[in-house]
Order: C-alpha cells, then sequence, then structure tokens
C-alpha cells in the first residue's frame, strides 16, 4: 500500500515569486552524462545497449523464464483481459475524481482551522490537529473496511449502504489529512511579514489568509499535492475489498477463473501509463519552483 | 496645533528582553518626527507597537485622543487610519502592483472595484510609477517596490504614516528617489513618525528628533540642535561614529 508523504517542508525565504524571469536554463538530471559531447554519446549509446542487450539475454535463457512468461506475460489473456480491465478502471477514475475534488476542500478546510490564531481558536486547533493525527495512523485498508461493511450494517435510516459511497468517503477521510498537512506546511512557508503588512493595511485576519496568505500557499504545494494524489489514485483499488467492481477486482475475476497472473499486469501497465505522466509533471514543477527560487535569489 | 499621536510610558518585552522601557512621545498633526538610534534600539518595535501590530505590555497610545491600546479596541479599525511601510517592502507577489495597491480600498474601505482601480492608477501615476501598474513586483527595482509599498499605505488615507528603516534594504543608488517621495508627502503635510539611519535625510525632512537608546528616548529636539549640539553623551557618541563612518 502506498503511503504518500506525510510532511512537506519548504526552505523559508525568497520572496517566492510566481513569475520566473527569463532565462535559467534546464536543470533536469540528464540521464546522458554531463559532457554532450558526440562520442560520449555514443559510447552512452553503446553502452546502453550491450547492458540493457545482455540483461534480457540472461532473463530470457534463465531457467525459470518459459513459466514466468506463460504466468505473467502470456499475451493471449493480455489481449483478452485488458480490454475488460480498461472498461471497470473507468470506475476507478470515478472513484478518485470525486474524491480528489473533495480532498481540496476538504483538507483546506482543515489546514485553516489548524492555521487560526490566537486562544480562542485553541479547540479547533486541537480538533483539527488530531484529526490529522488520527488519520495519518490508521492503514487505508481499515478505514475502508470499517466505513464501508461497518455503516452500512448499521441498518440505520438516512446512511446510504452504496459502497461506491463508502469507498469514496474513506478516501476522502484519509488522504485529506494528508493533503490537509501539506496545505498547512505551504500557509506556513509564507513569511510572517506578508501577514504584517496584510494586517496593517487593515485586512481582518480572514481577509489576510484569504487574499494574501492563501493564494500563495496553494501555489507553492501544488506539485506534494500532486504527489499525495498519485498515491490515492493507487489506493483507488483498495476499494476492490468491497466488492466494488473496479479495475483490481476485474483483474481478480480474470486471474480466480484463469489461473493466469497476466490480468494484474495488464492492471499494474494501466496504473503505470496513468500515474508517469503525473509523476513526470509533478518532476518539470518542482525544478520549475527551484529555478524560481534560484532566480529570486539573486535578485 | 492638534495632537495626532500620543505615547505614555510604553513598555515592551519579548520574553524576558525588555525593548521598550517607558517611552513617551508625542505627535503633532502635520510633524515629522524622525527616530534615530542603533539598531536594537527599539525604533521598529515602536512603530510596530502603535499600529497595534505588537502587544503592549503597559502603557498608552492614543491617535486624535482615543485610546486604542484600551480593551475592546477594534484593531482593523485603528491599522485602517495608520499606515506602515517595512524595511523589506513586504509586497504580495502574487498580484499586480494595482492589485497590491487596490487591495484594501476594494476589501477594507469596500470602494468599487473601478473606483479603488481608478484612485490607484491616480496614486501610482503621482509617484512616477503610472507604467508599472501592470507588472508584478518582482520585475520592479528596489526602489520602485518601496514607492510602491508607500502608495499602497497611502491608498487608504492614513491620518499617520509610519515609516520603518524604508530604504535599509535598498542600494544606494536607489536610496534617493524613495526619500524624494517622502519629501514630497512631508511637504503635504502628511504626519509621518519615521525610523531611519539616514542622517542627512532626518536634518532635511524632520521637525523633530528623538534619539532612541536601549529603549528609552535619551534625547529629542530639533534636528539642528541634536545634530550639531546634542546635549546627551550616548547621543554624541552615537552621532559620532556616525560621522566616523561616513553615513553624514
Amino acid at each position: 500500500m502506498a503511503e504518500p508523504s506525510p510532511e512537506v517542508s519548504f526552505p523559508k525565504g525568497g520572496p517566492g515569486d510566481p513569475r520566473v524571469p527569463p532565462g535559467g536554463g534546464s536543470r533536469r538530471p540528464r540521464i546522458l552524462g554531463g559532457d554532450a559531447s558526440q562520442r560520449n554519446v555514443w559510447i552512452a549509446v553503446a553502452s546502453t545497449v550491450i547492458f540493457f542487450g545482455f540483461l534480457t539475454i540472461v532473463i530470457v535463457r534463465s531457467p525459470g523464464w518459459p513459466e514466468v512468461k506463460q504466468s505473467f506475460f502470456n499475451g493471449q489473456e493480455f489481449k483478452e483481459s485488458f480490454p475488460l480491465i480498461l472498461r471497470k478502471f473507468v470506475r476507478n477514475i470515478q472513484i478518485f475524481c470525486v474524491a480528489e475534488v473533495m480532498v481540496l476542500a476538504f483538507a483546506l478546510f482543515l489546514a485553516v482551522l489548524r492555521s487560526l490564531p490566537g486562544p480562542v481558536f485553541t479547540p479547533l486547533r486541537i480538533l483539527s490537529g488530531a484529526y490529522t493525527d488520527l488519520f495519518r495512523g490508521i492503514p487505508t485498508i481499515l478505514v475502508i473496511f470499517l466505513l464501508g461493511y461497518g455503516m452500512p450494517a448499521l441498518n440505520l435510516q438516512g446512511i446510504p449502504d452504496s459502497d461506491f459511497f463508502w469507498a469514496i468517503f474513506a478516501l476522502v477521510l484519509v488522504y485529506s489529512a494528508y493533503v490537509a498537512e501539506v496545505y498547512r506546511a505551504g500557509i506556513q512557508s509564507i513569511h510572517g511579514s506578508q501577514t504584517a503588512a496584510a494586517r496593517s493595511l487593515g485586512l481582518s485576519r480572514w481577509q489576510s489568509m484569504r487574499y494574501v496568505i492563501l493564494p500563495q500557499a496553494v501555489r507553492r504545494v501544488i506539485p506534494p499535492l500532486l504527489n499525495d494524489f498519485i498515491g490515492l489514485q493507487k489506493d483507488s483499488a483498495l476499494v476492490a475489498f468491497l466488492g466494488v467492481t473496479e479495475g483490481f477486482q476485474q483483474a481478480t475475476i480474470i486471474q480466480q477463473s484463469d489461473f493466469n497472473f497476466t490480468p494484474f499486469v495488464a492492471l499494474a501497465l494501466v496504473y503505470i501509463v496513468f500515474t508517469i505522466p503525473q509523476a513526470r509533471l509533478v518532476d518539470r514543477m518542482i525544478a520549475r519552483d527551484q529555478r524560481r527560487r534560484q532566480a529570486g535569489a539573486t535578485l | 496645533m492638534t495632537e495626532s499621536v500620543r505615547i505614555e510610558a510604553l513598555q515592551k518585552s519579548f520574553d524576558d528582553l525588555a525593548v521598550l522601557k517607558g517611552i513617551d512621545l508625542v505627535v503633532q498633526k502635520h510633524e515629522v518626527v524622525c527616530l534615530i538610534g542603533a539598531s536594537g534600539s527599539g525604533k521598529s518595535t515602536l512603530l510596530r507597537c502603535i499600529d497595534l501590530l505588537e502587544p503592549i505590555d503597559a502603557g498608552r497610545i492614543s491617535i486624535d485622543g482615543i485610546d486604542i491600546t484600551a480593551r475592546g479596541t477594534d484593531h482593523d479599525a485603528v491599522r485602517r487610519r495608520i499606515g506602515i511601510v517595512f524595511q523589506s517592502f513586504n509586497l504580495f507577489p502574487h498580484m499586480t502592483v494595482l492589485q497590491n495597491v487596490a487591495l484594501a480600498p476594494v476589501k477594507v474601505l469596500k470602494q468599487s472595484r473601478d473606483r479603488a482601480a481608478e484612485r490607484s492608477r491616480e496614486l501610482l501615476e503621482r509617484f512616477g510609477l503610472a507604467d508599472k501598474a501592470d507588472e508584478y513586483p518582482d520585475r520592479l527595482s528596489g526602489g520602485q517596490q518601496q514607492r510602491v509599498a508607500i502608495v499602497r499605505a497611502l491608498a487608504m488615507d492614513p491620518d499617520v504614516l509610519l515609516l520603518d528603516e524604508i530604504t535599509s534594504a535598498l542600494d544606494p543608488e536607489l536610496v534617493a528617489e524613495v526619500l524624494d517621495v517622502i519629501r514630497e508627502l512631508a511637504a503635504q503635510g502628511m504626519t509621518m513618525v519615521i525610523a531611519t539611519h539616514e542622517m542627512a535625510f532626518a536634518r532635511d525632512v524632520a521637525h523633530r528628533v528623538c534619539f532612541l537608546d536601549d529603549g528609552r528616548i535619551l534625547e529629542e529636539g530639533p534636528p539642528d540642535r541634536i545634530f550639531s549640539e546634542p546635549t546627551n553623551e550616548r547621543t554624541r557618541r552615537f552621532l559620532d561614529r556616525i560621522i566616523a563612518a561616513g553615513r553624514m
């Protein structure tokens, strides 16, 4: 089960500016060594081809390979199961899209509660803090079971018994705790002088938060936020345990009838195709952020 | 003359560190008072206390005869009438210059967007920043940013303007453009309390200079007297050091 990063901290200082000055080239780590001369490129290509070629031969010629291939990488099985799994994966997409929207709002609410200054708000801060501690400490699967089986079993009026509903509910509860911490880190990374400037103009606490602090904080936390969302998307597979027919459930059904694990590999592929572009996007945003900070430091 | 700011026996500590040890100061309307003194003497803290950005431990501060440190005072309402400009500008980086200036008039004074924008543009124009209205702060030089911060404070039509070492973070060649703005404001009769290290400027613009040392006002008077014949030994030593450093 993938647990998202619990705490994200940001280097303080720097004007946290949203605009990037021109210049400042790409700083993405290069896979092909630092020196871009023609010769080095050829050496890199050749060594890569030889290395992976060798690796492939070793794997394919190793004694158990035919069995592994038959069980995990069966072409026929893949062709048959993939469209079925893909169709059910739409359910996962529904689950995590709805959950993400709700997490965005609920987590922001929690973070703002916890960031309220002044002694009057102590109970609210305690409440919000306890919430995040609680739900970051409980395994997601446990929350899903508790709510998904427990709540409908109460047979209370007005409580929905849809497993789809409780699946989303559980994911929102758990992931809001993580994302609230991300938001809070963002809020705390905005220097106190911004609040002072806002308050000195006569803005109220809430107005300072709403117009000055939050817009800057949210912009800063978009990369770690996306990171947590990748975790949420993967955890949408846990919903299968409630009997929601989604990708994982479908793959399990096929596996149990065919005694072949290729459907799981097919599902893994779907997840990877889905999450890798997002991971790259996060990388790019972090790199951009870093450039911005470096540019800010030279000002 | 009528009174603008009255400070009586003001005390302020941070934990165990006493920063202000009994400040008495009266600022008249249209008066420009400069606070001088070494770093750590309490100048900035005094200004922050006047704007209620720091809670005070003892004493009283009144604006136009009304005690603003009394219980139940609406702090937001007080700050609305007091402008403060900080050493590090503190512009809002996610907003354009115009948005920076118009934010408080719209949200606090409830002016219409159009009206606030129009007035903000007028103010920016007056201080030579009209062409920067739609830029983001980090595209501006330090001097321009500080002028925007001044305009932002002025957009609230404050009764008093507090300036907290507003040129200390600027490159030397950018200091003059900011000080010129303050001179203009002084000429128009703006009531100002200015914490500064720029002695020549203080001598030039202030009606009265207060020398702060270790949380107390040790000496105050017209700039000519303070700078040429200080009576307090510590004032004299401070000014000697400033002159030796070539700052005057």
